[in-house]
């Protein structure tokens, strides 16, 4: 009987993710699509107001960051505090490489990608670096190295000097040593951190590079990766029992993140004329992992909505000058007061008609 | 001699970081959550006790005091408003939760007090006292500071150990389901637990601002952060390993500062939790915890 | 369903194994097995042996130390004395992950699901082993990743089925019944193609018709795959009709060891579990 029924089955159909979980992945691809179309338009027949349009960029590199640290915090479930880290080590690098190849590639666009990339790698690297110690940490242990690794970063990057010239490149610690050849350029300046950048990121760069991180994300976490990253995550002890290898499956997660994170600080940084370490320290970890946890752990849509909302927010709150900041902490509290609350959830879920069936446990 | 200066002064530091940490890993202990708001309580605390000296010309007790009193309050407040409400919440939602007052706290105390720094007058008289024809000189704060520190760790020692209300927040913290059916009442005993630990946050304020007389609303923050990192380093929720462990860090930040660089001496301070963690993963008397299987 | 029943016959080492097992290796040999926890000697010279195909019970009163053994067995523990052989190779200094890899199995006492992954995800992460598609694949969805994935689903639903799990593919593991759970961490286990499985109180929790239910779908494992089960299991009615060998704990120690009829009548046995007659 049993054997019969599971010959009946269709298995192409059942390959197929669970239905809600698709419908969940395209509903998130169409939104950043048609978001991208409605903005871009607006941008073209000039009815985006000019602070807006200034805000399309970091809001693609923060939804960047968030849906990459969403793969760390809400897949693999470990809470890190330090990714603004990789967003700097990613900024840092990849400017310094398009600086660099300024006049070997006059095509802004490629020199762009070029620089994610590169941005992309190091801040990898970083993340491997970086994992060896942490990932053989739990919970809040790891946590704190997250954020003290955070700081290192940004303490490095606050003392690092580099300059090219003639002769090649000059790199010195603490103090500028580099002594430069006439003609030559820093690039890398300690505190003052990287100035007069060509600004080349654009909305459409921000938009591919979102689309590219979901599509990485997305097909992770739907593979034996994304499986195992969440079986980890549910139960370790039970995962190290059917053979699974916590710390590679951990380090893939988290270099994979790393790298995402690199690139979206790079296409952050190329927004601006000028960039320093101060302006990823542990404030900006803890915006990032706000979007992850207002849009819900695991939900890439939640994250990127989040990071678009709370970008625009403090902006939008400008008109109350100085309470702003007040009332954006004011809400930030008012919003997880009332998204744990039994009740109210108990009033959403009655009233949404995308909810599951059978989540009632 | 300059060596023994840094070490005392590191010792001193040590003290304060100390003082912040116990209110961090009690609340850590017994609400199991990361009081991100706890550094922005100790600004509170100093600006309280700035005001009542310096504009008020309180004597420095007073100011103490007053300070004590007024973040013991605001510790009760936060816990109740915003805390309690999330007791059953993922622990993600309770830490942005935290940084959410932490925020709230900052920005209050831009708006009410402005960004501009304030000079901090130390609560007690300045001077040192000099020993082997001055080259090693121990400033009268410095001293006050380790006092306090000593005196506080063996108070709160005694009340944890020894008192009905410390056990109750033992039991709390082992398992609170547990402790309700034995009598305990929870609520109460997390509150306490905030206020208590408010309340040393203002006393390190004082001291912190007296030894490092800058005040700004974003004061608080780093020693709070680092204060929770040294906690770590020494073991969370042991109160020795948090004591041991701020004497640590502060000494090794002194020393950082002095021999290697000022800018760097964050990233060594850092670097070296990194480096205990590694081989003491659950801190230096922390005590590692094996999953039932 | 009742098994016939098995001759044991003695081995080398003078274990007792059913005799159509004694032609190979014995696909577990314990010597002087032990381990001290805390101060205490949770389990001591536990001398164990198990038949390529035998099915195996561990009983003893609670806090026994039999959860204990699976935990050396598993590497949880590392032990710290004697010796696991595992199809005739030395287990020692390996961990849990090696150990699974090298064939054994197991299911826990309290349940550790995937309780966020659906059923057939749960079945699915123990295959991963033998996916071997690289993420770049897996991002672009290249042909292995969907040949493998379509392979470890076929699979999944078959081992998914002999259990009768097939319908409950799709569902949150974490909101499924007590029993299904229970049995979900046996198709988990056996997803990993292991040579030798641990049950760890599969039964209990169930109810009578539930428990018979398992023994049926226990010896049905047992005769596909062929392999060594050894179970831990507080009822007697499935113990003593499913096992060939048993063997006794208590307070760390073997009392006893034999066929379920040799059990059952032996004093030692009886005192440990009722008590000294007065």
């Amino acid at each position: 009987m049993a054997i019969k029924k599971f010959i009946n089955l269709n298995l192409k159909q059942r390959l197929s993710l669970k239905r809600t979980e698709a419908k969940k992945i395209f509903m998130t691809y169409l939104f950043v699509i048609v978001s991208f179309a409605i903005l871009q338009g607006m941008s073209i027949t000039g009815t985006l107001s000019s602070t807006m349009e200034g805000m399309l960029i970091p809001i693609c590199a923060y939804s960047v960051m968030a849906v990459s640290l969403n793969l760390v915090v809400g897949i693999s479930g470990e809470l890190s505090l330090g990714h603004a880290g990789f967003m700097s080590v990613g900024a840092f690098t990849g400017t310094a490489t398009a600086i660099l190849l300024q006049n070997l590639i006059p095509l802004a666009p490629l020199r762009l990608a070029i620089a994610m990339m590169t941005g992309a790698f190091f801040a990898g690297v970083a993340g491997f670096l970086i994992g060896i110690p942490v990932l053989r940490l739990k919970g809040d242990y790891l946590a704190i190295v997250t954020l003290a690794f955070g700081e290192i970063i940004k303490s490095i990057f606050n003392n690092f000097y580099l300059g090219v010239d003639d002769y090649g490149l000059h790199a010195s610690m603490l103090t500028d040593t580099t002594n430069l050849a006439s003609g030559g350029r820093m690039i890398i300046q300690g505190p003052i951190g990287i100035s007069r950048i060509a600004k080349i990121s654009t909305f459409t760069a921000g938009f591919i590079l979102l689309m590219i991180a979901l599509i990485i994300v997305f097909n992770l976490v739907n593979s034996r990766f994304g499986r195992v990253f969440m079986a980890i995550r549910d139960d370790r002890i039970a995962a190290e029992s059917i053979g699974l290898n916590i710390t590679r499956f951990k380090m893939i997660a988290f270099v994979t993140s790393a790298a995402i994170a690199g690139a979206a600080g790079c296409l952050f940084a190329m927004n601006y004329s000028t960039i320093f370490a101060n302006k990823f320290d542990f404030n900006t970890s803890i915006l990032i992992l706000v979007f992850v946890v207002l849009g819900g752990q695991g939900n890439m849509l939640g994250s990127i909505i989040a990071a678009a909302a709370l970008t625009i927010l403090p902006e939008k709150l400008r008109e109350f000058a100085d309470y702003r900041m007040l009332l954006y902490a004011l809400i930030l509290i008012m919003t997880m007061l009332i998204s744990n609350n039994d009740g109210i959830k108990y009033f959403f879920q009655k009233i949404n008609p995308f909810r599951k069936k059978q989540e009632a446990e | 001699m300059t060596f023994l200066n840094f070490f005392i002064n590191g010792i001193s530091l040590g003290s304060i970081y100390a003082i912040i940490a116990l209110g961090y890993t009690m609340v850590y202990g017994i609400a199991k959550m990361l009081n991100f708001a706890h550094g922005d309580v100790i600004m509170i605390g100093a600006y309280v006790c700035f005001y009542a000296i310096s504009r008020y010309k309180l004597p420095a007790f007073v100011g103490v005091i007053g300070a004590v009193l007024i973040c013991t309050i605001l510790g009760i407040i936060v816990e109740r408003l915003a805390y309690k409400p999330l007791r059953q919440a993922p622990s993600l939602a309770v830490l942005i939760t935290a940084i959410g007052v932490s925020y709230l706290l900052q920005n209050s105390a831009l708006l009410m007090w402005s960004s501009n720094p304030k000079f901090f007058k130390p609560i007690i008289a300045r001077g040192a006292f000099k020993f082997f024809d001055g080259q090693l000189s121990i400033s009268h704060i410095t001293i006050l500071t380790i006092a306090t520190c000593v005196l506080i760790m063996i108070a709160l020692s005694v009340f944890i150990n020894r008192s009905r209300l410390g056990k109750a927040m033992r039991a709390c913290s082992e398992d609170k389901g547990a402790a309700q059916l034995m009598g305990i009442n929870v609520n109460a005993t997390i509150s306490l637990t905030f206020a208590i630990g408010s309340g040393l946050a203002a006393i390190a304020g004082a001291l912190l601002c007296s030894a490092y007389p800058t005040l700004t609303p974003t004061t608080g923050s780093l020693p709070g952060i680092k204060a929770f990192t040294a906690a770590v380093f020494g073991g969370i929720g042991s109160i020795p390993g948090a004591f041991l462990g701020c004497l640590m860090l502060g000494v090794i930040e002194i020393f950082a500062k002095s021999y290697i660089s000022s800018q760097l001496s964050d990233a060594v301070v850092f670097a070296v939790l990194i480096i205990v963690l590694l081989v003491k993963p659950a801190g230096l008397l922390g005590r590692m915890t094996q999953e039932k299987v | 369903m009742k098994r016939n029943k098995t001759k044991l016959v003695p081995v080398p080492s003078k274990a007792m194994i059913p005799d159509r097992d004694v032609a190979r290796a014995p696909v577990l040999e314990c010597i002087n097995l032990g381990i001290t926890l805390g101060g205490i000697k949770a389990v001591e010279d536990f001398n164990f042996t198990v038949g390529r195909t035998e099915i195996a019970g561990l009983i003893g009163p609670n806090g026994a130390g039999k959860t204990t053994v699976f935990n050396l067995l598993t590497k949880v523990y590392q032990p710290t004395t004697g010796t696991v052989l595992l199809n005739g190779q030395d287990t020692h200094g390996m961990n849990t992950v090696q150990v699974n890899k090298a064939g054994i199995a197991r299911t826990f006492q309290n349940i550790r699901l995937f309780k966020n992954l659906s059923v057939i995800d749960n079945v699915k992460a123990a295959m991963n082993n033998e996916m071997k598609y690289n993420m770049l694949s897996a991002i672009l969805r290249l042909r292995d990743y969907r040949r493998e994935e379509l392979a470890a689903h076929h699979r999944a639903l078959k081992l998914l089925s002999i259990f009768d799990m097939q319908d409950m593919a799709d569902l949150r593991a974490g909101s499924l019944p007590y029993g299904a759970q229970r049995r979900l961490e046996i198709v988990r286990a056996l997803a990993t193609n292991p040579s030798l499985l641990l049950l760890d109180e599969p039964a209990a929790g169930m109810n009578p018709s539930e428990t018979a239910e398992l023994m049926d779908s226990i010896i049905k494992v047992h005769e596909m795959f062929q392999i060594a089960i050894v179970l831990i299991e507080h009822d007697m009615s499935l113990v003593m009709n499913i096992c060939e060998g048993i063997c006794v704990l208590n307070f760390g120690h073997i009392i006893a060891k034999g066929t379920p009829e040799d059990i059952q009548s032996n004093p030692a046995v009886i005192e440990a579990y009722l008590g000294r007659k007065k």
